[in-house]
């Protein structure tokens, strides 16, 4: 199949034989889990159990909210023991609502939806609703609703379906390991989705430094023929969604429009095998397969764990943790710092990377020297050097108009520059800063509009009563005019 | 354990830094600064350490008075890398103080008055070598012939005393004797074909020929630069563009009058061609970042260079060119952009159906 070249990007030191022949072992459940409402984009979840309650396996636990939103469920049976806010494994370390269950030991299944049987025979409607009912979310880390992103083929005409296990974080081998033991999965989960979308076609994405993947997803991928699997160049960030999709298909995203504007849709692997499991066996999201790793762990493994397992229970299933520097949720390219270790694992937790001081490499800024490196890597054509100079003045109205919206954050210019200036930092500032000033400016706009109307009313409401008033004026003067003329 | 949550990703690094790339730099010069050094004797040595001894101490000197701390900067090799560079564009037997002033200009004001290191918008060796050439035009263009240089006692003198006896080793260089003779009635392809005698076509590749410290063996600075390229800590753009430049305007012209116009081979063997093409040109802080930028910064440089080289008064232009090339630089980084993905070049999205390929 021919490819495409995508403009920038990055070599950087992948170390993913560290767990690339590690193969998936399950985790014995730890004493507790904690369920945040909020594991996915958009309005967090809102419980539909109480402290207290007895729940059972694959038992839904809070219901999404609204149309962007994800349910969250049991991955094993237990009793709540409370419902209170914790800390978000996020690097804010803000509190956020969080569902305590206490393992019962004994993993009873709740009663789960039928499977369905026939799925290339039902509506798309019916398998978006099974998606969404089971609380899959977009398992690349990004955490989209996946129901929703299944339904771009009712606005959009698709052609593709293009699965991502393109996976060009370094360390990552979560999704390696699961198309290399999960194959026949991903394919089936892949063609119901596509199905969903109406799109005729599955081209599958992998990188070409997991030539084992490749070997077995094209094998598996033989007896469909509408389902092909392409090696694509090892370049970070290929797995980006708009780069991977030039690359396979050279067709290039407009600027605010999705890529199924250009009729393709893009889908991690580990969120097909997701869909693959709720379509067949009615089984909503309950674990991960997460890729602990990083030159700081004793046993780096690739890890099938039960949402909600604390981060800390999952280091010492690998043997602990020794002299790291940072610990990440994510790649250590887009990843987040975690702020405490009691943070659970989530639905976009791809992998627990701890790193040594060596790894990270980290050095004081230096004064920018304009090598242009970055301009030349940034994959999305922008001038990162300029853009951090007027950021760091707070001009984000002219960072802004040079494209710091358009930064995907993939941290090549960051990861490349010389002064080991922290660009994505300054562009992770802007761009929360001017959706701020954005939001404040709409709501200023709309608290304008509504005292304008309101003023309008009362103006109203006045004319009418003093209409009325000439008018009655009008009709008591009227007879004594009429006598006056007579 | 501690955990450290102070920034955001990445959370790895490319092995690169500020020292490696000027070290990598300093030692792509290493090769042509120590034929040169072989070449014009001890006298050169002396004003070479004298130009980097003062640039480090200038260096010094001005973070002290900014208030700034100098450890991390002074070792990061840029100001030895701009005393090199100034020692490599100027004349090998100059005196201690041409150094020193040139120095001065180059460090103290063409750098730290604006700022210090990346913030400069002229090139500081080439304003501290254009500040002495102006001002001191007899130290500046007096050459030495190659191969004459006295012992270590005499060449102290020569530095750092009063020069003297300097006529019987003098020479031209080939840009200068051309424009002499030229002024002189001499055609262009007379006065080259003389010079090709002295100093043959050989001679001028490997660089046993009067002309700036540093900037006599083309094929040496050829090698440096080719070894940065290799690196990658330079692209192609820039030495190609301005080389390219030259090389097409001389051939062209010479080819329509030989006698008027030296040409194109000419042009990059002699003078500073090389060295401006690959080292001062390219440098980082005064060129545009984007590729499209540093072919049209190369371009200015070379057709200025031939400009100045062929019309102006002065045989050598490379060092002007830069310079008016870097003031030209914002503007050339402010026009042209590279193209932002899904974005037309003038920055509106793309229209769906140019999406569509």
């Amino acid at each position: 199949m021919k490819l495409f070249s995508i403009k920038g990007g990055i070599h950087p030191d992948y170390r993913k034989e560290l767990t690339s022949e590690k193969a998936i072992v399950p985790m014995p459940l730890p004493k507790q889990l904690h369920l945040p409402l909020q594991q996915h984009m958009g309005a967090a979840a809102t419980n539909t159990v109480e402290a207290g309650d007895s729940v059972k396996k694959g038992q839904m636990l809070a219901r999404g909210q609204g149309f962007i939103s994800a349910a969250v469920h049991a991955p094993t049976s237990g009793r709540i023991i409370s419902i209170s806010e914790m800390t978000a494994p996020h690097p804010s370390g803000l509190p956020q609502l969080t569902i305590v269950l206490e393992p019962d030991g004994k993993d009873e299944w709740a009663e789960l939806p039928a499977p369905i049987e026939d799925p290339f025979a039902a509506p798309g409607q019916a398998i978006r609703d099974r998606v969404a009912a089971s609380g899959i979310v977009g398992m690349g880390g990004a955490t989209f609703p996946s129901a929703v992103k299944l339904g771009l083929g009712n606005q959009h005409k698709l052609e593709i379906l293009l699965l991502n296990g393109a996976e060009c974080e370094p360390y990552l081998t979560c999704d390696d390991r699961v198309m290399r033991e999960y194959a026949d999965e991903v394919i089936d989960g892949a063609r119901i989705m596509a199905h969903s979308l109406s799109a005729p076609k599955v081209i599958i994405a992998i990188e070409g430094n997991k030539p084992q993947a490749i070997e077995i997803m094209t094998k598996a991928a033989a007896t469909q023929p509408n389902v092909e699997v392409v090696s694509v160049p090892v370049q970070y960030p290929m797995g980006a969604e708009r780069h991977l999709t030039q690359a396979v298909t050279g067709r290039e995203t407009p600027a605010r429009k999705l890529t199924a504007d250009v009729g393709v849709v893009v889908h991690n692997v580990a969120t097909a095998r997701a869909v693959h499991h709720a379509v067949r066996f009615g089984r909503p999201l309950l674990s991960r397969i997460v890729t602990v790793s990083g030159g700081a762990v004793a046993e780096p493994k690739n890890i099938d764990v039960a949402l909600g397992t604390p981060v800390n229970d999952l280091l010492a299933f690998c043997g602990g943790v020794k002299d790291a520097r940072r610990i990440i949720s994510g790649g250590p390219m887009m990843g987040q710092p975690l702020p405490s270790l009691e943070v659970p694992v989530v639905k976009g937790t791809s992998g627990i990377l701890a790193l040594t001081a060596r790894e990270t490499n980290e050095a004081p800024t230096q004064p920018c020297i304009r090598c242009g490196t970055c301009v030349t890597i940034c994959p999305c054509g922008l001038v990162p050097v300029e853009m951090a100079s007027f950021i760091r003045h707070e001009r984000l109205d002219e960072a802004a108009g040079i494209g710091v919206l358009d930064c995907v954050s993939c941290g090549s210019c960051s990861y490349i520059c010389p002064s080991h200036i922290p660009l994505v930092h300054f562009f992770a500032y802007a761009k929360g800063r001017i959706n701020a000033l954005d939001r404040e400016r709409r709501k200023q706009q709309q608290t304008k509009a509504l005292v304008e109307a309101h003023n309008a009313r009362l103006e109203r409401v006045a004319q009418a009563k003093r209409e009325a008033a000439a008018r009655a004026k009008a009709q008591s003067e009227t007879p004594d005019a009429s006598k006056a003329n007579a | 354990m501690s955990i450290v949550v102070d920034k955001s990703g990445p959370f790895t690094h490319a092995p690169t830094s500020v020292q490696r790339t000027m070290t990598l730099v300093l030692a792509a010069l290493v090769p042509a600064t120590l034929f040169d050094a072989w070449l014009f004797g001890w006298p050169a040595v002396f004003m070479f350490l004298t130009t980097i001894g003062s640039c480090v101490a200038l260096e010094a000197l001005c973070l002290h008075l900014s208030n700034k701390p100098l450890e991390p900067t002074l070792t990061d090799g840029s100001a030895v890398l701009t005393g090199w560079l100034l020692a490599m564009s100027l004349p090998p037997w100059s005196p201690w103080w041409v150094c020193v002033i040139a120095s001065i200009f180059a460090i103290c004001l063409a750098k730290h008055v604006f700022g210090g290191l990346g913030q400069n918008v002229f090139n500081p060796a080439m304003v501290g070598r254009i500040a002495v050439l102006v001002s001191f035009p007899l130290q500046m263009t007096t050459w030495v012939a190659p191969l004459k240089a006295p012992g270590f006692a005499e060449s102290l003198g020569i530095t750092f005393g009063h020069p003297i006896g300097l006529d019987t080793v003098s020479a031209a260089s080939a840009l200068g004797y051309v424009k002499t003779e030229l002024s002189k009635g001499v055609p262009v392809s007379q006065s080259m074909a003389e010079f090709a005698h002295q100093f043959p076509l050989s001679d001028m590749i490997v660089g046993v020929h009067p002309g700036s410290f540093g900037e006599t063996s083309a094929v040496l600075v050829l090698l440096g630069g080719l070894f940065l390229l290799y690196k990658r800590i330079i692209s192609w753009h820039i030495p190609v563009a301005v080389t390219g430049t030259l090389f097409v305007l001389g051939s062209l012209f010479s080819a329509v009058d030989p006698g008027r116009f030296t040409s194109g081979s000419f042009h990059l063997l002699s003078g500073a061609t090389f060295l401006g093409a690959f080292f001062i040109a390219t440098d980082y802080v005064t060129s545009p970042v984007s590729k499209q930028g540093q072919l049209v910064y190369g371009f200015g440089i070379g057709f200025l260079t031939w400009i100045i080289r062929t019309f102006a008064g002065y045989p050598e232009g490379m060092a002007f060119a830069v310079l008016l090339m870097n003031a030209l630089t914002p503007i050339i980084d402010h026009h042209i952009r590279p193209r932002a993905f899904g974005r037309t070049r003038k920055g509106e999205p793309l229209s769906l159906s140019k999406g569509e390929s």
